[in-house]
């Protein structure tokens, strides 16, 4: 690991020629290169710890996050979205952790076109009927259209939890249902 | 109105004594169906016996979900204070039965004059784009935000 790292690093600061600086006098070597190293070795590290992360997160994707899995195919197949965001926010809400109760979902679709905002919820309600009949416990909903994307490309955030979830038997019933 | 609920009633009534014979599962499937159709009647009456409907969890004093606060707190910012709130977590039947009635999968829902609104999303993107002040003055609502707005200018 530190060997990748140092010749990563090494690697980054050739290629980008930050450590080409030279300055006259004792300060050449000793004081300028500590900066220099760190400076190029930080993004270096941070590339691999990305890369490390997506690779573990790809398998992830299949096995541990079904209904993540499902809900982003099934809208995906069903609305052809220019832009699609799948949070599940469930860690916010009194659920087991790793639970997939609660999403949010953000839809870009020019399917969307000439629909009404309760038109386009439904739309998106009914293509997840099954999800939520089953697992989902709570969904919302941003369901915009390409030009309305490119205006405001912002996410909104969900209220804080109030604790619905604590003593709700549904809850409990579609959790089980979730980790299947 | 009436007269259609009992002919579907006794068109139950019927079926069921007809399938009497047959697998018990059939029979408690008709019940069921009779249980819908009065429920549904019921909610009918329910979203438009007041302006304002709101089926929510928990009470406009204690909402139990971030998404019911929501609701609450925006009727609130605009100054309506009178409204029905139903509570879905004191009645299981209310709970589903207006998930079925409006199709429409998630609490909370909100319904102007009978007619169904949407959920938390949907009333919160309508408070900020303004349709919420057009919808609720064609309730004969004036929302409080306008009087809040000529306050601002007027100072």
């Amino acid at each position: 690991m530190i060997k990748m790292n140092a010749y990563t690093s090494y690697q980054f600061s050739r290629r980008s020629g930050l450590c080409k600086v030279v300055l006259p006098g004792p300060f050449h070597h000793s004081l300028l290169m500590l900066p220099c190293v760190l400076r190029s070795a930080r993004p270096a590290v941070q590339t691999l710890a990305f890369s490390r992360q997506t690779a573990q997160f790809r398998p992830q994707m299949a096995s541990d996050r079904p209904v993540e899995t499902t809900v982003r195919a099934k809208l995906t197949a069903a609305l052809e979205p220019a832009h699609l965001e799948v949070i599940n926010e469930s860690h916010m809400h009194a659920v087991p952790p790793g639970s997939e109760s609660h999403f949010r979902v953000l839809v870009v679709s020019s399917r969307f076109e000439g629909l009404s905002l309760l038109q386009r919820h439904r739309l998106v309600n009914e293509t997840l009927r099954e999800e939520l009949s089953n697992s989902i416990h709570a969904l919302a909903i941003q369901a915009k259209t390409p030009e309305q994307w490119e205006n405001n490309p912002s996410l909104a955030k969900s209220p804080p939890c109030m604790g619905g979830s604590k003593h709700d038997n549904t809850v409990a019933g579609k959790l089980k249902a979730g980790q299947h | 109105m009436n007269t259609l609920v009992r002919s579907a009633v006794r068109c139950l009534r019927v079926d069921t004594v007809c399938r009497t014979g047959r697998a018990d599962g059939q029979v408690f499937a008709s019940a069921r169906l009779l249980c819908a159709a009065a429920g549904q009647r019921d909610f009918a009456e329910m979203v438009k016996k007041d302006k304002v409907v709101v089926f929510m969890k928990g009470t406009p004093a204690q909402p139990m979900c971030g998404f019911s606060n929501a609701v609450v707190q925006i009727l609130r910012m605009h100054g309506v204070d009178e409204y029905a709130a139903y509570n879905v977590l004191d009645d299981q039947d209310l709970r589903q039965g207006v998930k079925a009635f409006s199709n429409w999968p998630t609490i909370p829902q909100v319904f102007f004059n009978g007619e169904f609104v949407g959920g938390c999303d949907i009333l919160l993107q309508m408070h900020q784009n303004g349709d919420l002040v057009e919808e609720l003055r064609k309730l004969g609502i004036r929302s409080a935000l306008l009087d809040a707005e000529k306050g601002e200018k007027s100072k």
